[in-house]
């Protein structure tokens, strides 16, 4: 069994076969996470490359992990700000990284599309690690693998997304990948962060928690960024808290648990309350855990494609 | 120099013709035009049958770069282009540095266009609205006016302040010329690369709303209402919405008029789906309905001009982040093409309109004195192959920079070449 693409790019487009094969391969590397001794050989003597041109520690160190495990040998490359401010060019980077005989690239990147440029000018394959407020593929399939985990399907399960859409590269993998699997997925947030004609990629639209707690399953929870306030699109954190942040209180006015999901780093109180975010239906730990095994499966069915 | 065309099919929308004649052309002017001019054995003969002639077309909006940017195009390069697109004159953008705010830039640019190409292209420069244009001083219209500017604007950027824009108006209007808005409310366009709607959802680009154009408009069209007797343009418009502003201003007689350039009225916003960043434009590609409105206004007429808003970068320039990426492409190579494919073809134009798009309506627009084919009259032609199917290959282009998304993109239709200032260009497959 092998994926359809040399890339992992988005899940824009991704089959729901391609989604279920890279599901079902973490379930053994989860396995493998469990044992004494968590490394196998699959990756011995590729090289890959971690270009992370944003700030992340979770996603790196798990990526990192991942690699780690698969026997892969690992080169970190950081650089804040755009590769553009630092006199270099992304290609230039790319290339001279790849010129050291890189077998793949994980690119973390500020712009929208850099790892689809970065696919057409190397020949290495490209993992899309975030990249703008675009695609996070591994984000969602991460928290796909923990839903399908709780809830044993996908299909027809009811998950609402919430806070910053607009920016949210978390949101729109989630959508495009939740969707593709049968899940029927909802967005809930400020209307100043949600991005125009949203609902035309079959996904309705709630600006109440109230309205939307009662018919889900799950909620995943956005982390919101202060800098939007300055932009203008929301008035305060306190409003913000008091109107779209998810709390205990809230959640358990709903007749069934519903499962609590955050893509991490968490604002407690702010978003979401600590009682929840601590409490016995948040799946955000074990989200942090199946990361580790998500991001094996693809870099597996990617450098055995090879 | 003597040059005899014959059996060119005139479609001239001044006089009304549409024949097929034989056109004598001694020292750059017309000694002879009729059915069967008897050859002349000292004259350059041009078989042109099934080719149309055309009044010479014209560019109003194009980036030659020089001076300053010389990397991306040079008055040379750009005039070549113009050129080999069927182009005997374009006006060139102020966005150049040092800017033409100066009459000294605008003497450089006539001097340099006299010199390049044999001075097949004229070029007519158009002005900063502002000192620097940076939208806060009125430029010294009257200087630039005198040393030949033909408009005025600060395109690449908005006149924002309704105080400079009316102003502009008021001072501009005892001069005649035009002043050309690059229409966009940069408040809510901040760090947007493409329209925003459902693609840029999609994509997770920063968008443009299609809104900050039109409300720039609208205010305009208000300003304008004030200063009737003002001449107000509205450049590379793309939206259906600035077209029912632009329609209802014009219903009311005031004195607008506005372009479309050939990506407006081909391209929508599905194509940065693969994060090329030779569609990324400002303004940028809109919707299908956009495109839809746009062809239905020129057809109408709201819409006057065809202009390309060439925007030369260079490939290390446009190889970068989409979100990096500069604004704009080339497209004086592609024009011709893209109009006869997109809107001729498809019933949108007939040729006479077609003319009026490319030549009378741009040149009217910036003050030019209208193209007469009648002899005794300068030579100032287009010629073009309306059934030719071609493919565009931007590495064939003339000018220095190949920034298009339509490389590759099968069209019907071309200019074969141009004859002005005495000068005859034809392409060379035609030769």
């Amino acid at each position: 069994m092998a994926l359809k693409s040399r890339h992992l790019l988005g899940l824009d487009g991704v089959s729901g076969e391609d989604i279920q094969l890279i599901l079902d391969t973490a379930v053994s590397f989860k396995e493998v996470l469990e044992r004494p001794i968590k490394k196998v050989p699959p990756l011995q003597g590729k090289t890959i490359v971690n270009l992370f041109f944003e700030s992340s520690t979770r996603t790196r160190i798990s990526f990192e992990l991942a690699e780690r495990r698969l026997s892969a040998d690992v080169v970190n490359f950081a650089a804040s700000g755009s590769s553009v401010s630092k006199g270099e060019t992304l290609k230039d980077t790319a290339r001279n990284i790849e010129a050291m005989k890189i077998d793949m690239v994980v690119i973390r990147h500020a712009s929208a599309g850099a790892p689809h440029f970065l696919s057409k000018v190397v020949a290495s394959n490209v993992i899309n690690a975030g990249d703008g407020a675009h695609e996070h593929p591994t984000q969602a399939l991460l928290d796909m693998y923990t839903l399908r985990e709780k809830h044993k399907t996908l299909e027809g399960l009811r998950v609402c997304i919430v806070g910053d859409i607009l920016h949210s590269r978390v949101a729109r993998s989630n959508i495009f990948g939740l969707k593709t699997m049968g899940a029927q997925v909802s967005v809930c947030g400020p209307a100043t962060m949600i991005p125009r004609e949203i609902s035309r990629l079959g996904v309705p639209v709630y600006h109440r928690l109230e309205d939307v707690i009662p018919k889900v399953d799950a909620l995943n929870v956005l982390r919101i960024q202060l800098e939007r306030q300055e932009k203008g699109l929301f008035p305060s954190l306190r409003e913000y808290h008091r109107y779209f942040g998810v709390t205990k209180e809230r959640v358990d006015r709903a007749d069934r648990p519903i499962t609590i999901l955050h893509p991490g780093p968490i604002n407690r109180d702010v978003e979401i309350s600590a009682d929840l975010a601590d409490g016995e239906h948040s799946v955000i730990l074990q989200q942090v855990t199946n990361g580790v095994a998500i991001r094996m499966a693809v870099l597996y069915l990617l450098g055995s494609s090879n | 120099m003597k040059v005899h065309l014959k059996n060119g099919r005139l479609v001239d929308p001044a006089s009304g013709k549409d024949e097929t004649l034989d056109f004598l052309i001694v020292d750059g002017r017309f000694e002879k035009i009729g059915h069967s001019v008897p050859s002349d054995s000292s004259a350059q003969m041009v078989e042109l049958k099934n080719k149309i002639v055309v009044p010479g077309f014209i560019d109003m909006h194009v980036h030659l770069r020089e001076p300053g940017f010389e990397h991306k195009e040079t008055i040379e390069s750009g005039c070549a282009s113009a050129a080999r697109g069927g182009f005997t004159a374009v006006c060139c953008m102020p966005n150049t540095n040092p800017c033409i705010d100066d009459e000294s830039v605008v003497r450089y640019i006539h001097e340099k266009a006299k010199s390049v190409c044999k001075g097949i292209v004229d070029v007519y420069p158009i002005a900063a609205a502002t000192k620097g244009r940076e939208g806060k001083e009125l430029s010294p219209m009257a200087e630039l006016a005198h040393a030949g500017a033909v408009g005025f604007t600060d395109d690449g950027a908005p006149i924002s302040s309704p105080e400079v824009m009316r102003r502009a108006l008021e001072y501009s209007s005892m001069y005649g010329l035009v002043v050309i808005q690059h229409a966009e409310e940069s408040s809510m366009t901040h760090g947007g690369c493409m329209n925003e709607g459902f693609i840029s959802t999609r994509l997770g680009l920063p968008g443009i709303p299609h809104v900050a154009e039109e409300l720039m408009i609208a205010r305009d069209i208000i300003l304008l209402r004030y200063v009737p007797n003002a001449r107000y343009h509205v450049a590379h418009i793309s939206t259906h919405g600035s077209l029912d502003h632009i329609r209802r201003a014009k219903a009311e007689r005031l004195n607008v008029t506005c372009e479309v350039t050939p990506h407006h009225f081909t391209l929508t916003d599905d194509a940065v789906a693969g994060f090329d960043t030779n569609t990324k434009m400002n303004p940028p590609l809109r919707t299908k309905e956009d495109v839809l409105a746009l062809k239905e206004g020129l057809k109408d007429g709201s819409i006057d001009a065809i202009v390309t808003d060439h925007a030369p970068h260079t490939i290390d320039e446009k190889e970068v982040e989409y979100t990096e990426a500069p604004f704009g492409i080339v497209g004086l190579e592609t024009a011709v093409g893209l109009a006869i494919t997109e809107l001729v073809e498809q019933g949108y134009l007939s040729l006479y309109q077609l003319v009026e798009r490319f030549s009378t309506a741009p040149r009217r627009i910036c003050s030019l004195p209208p193209i007469r084919i009648e002899e005794g009259e300068p030579a100032n032609l287009t010629f073009i192959d309306p059934l030719t199917e071609w493919t565009v290959n931007t590495q064939s282009f003339k000018s220095k920079s190949k920034n298009s998304p339509f490389n590759g993109r099968k069209l019907k239709g071309k200019s074969i070449g141009i004859f002005n200032n005495g000068q005859m260009l034809l392409s060379q497959k035609f030769e």
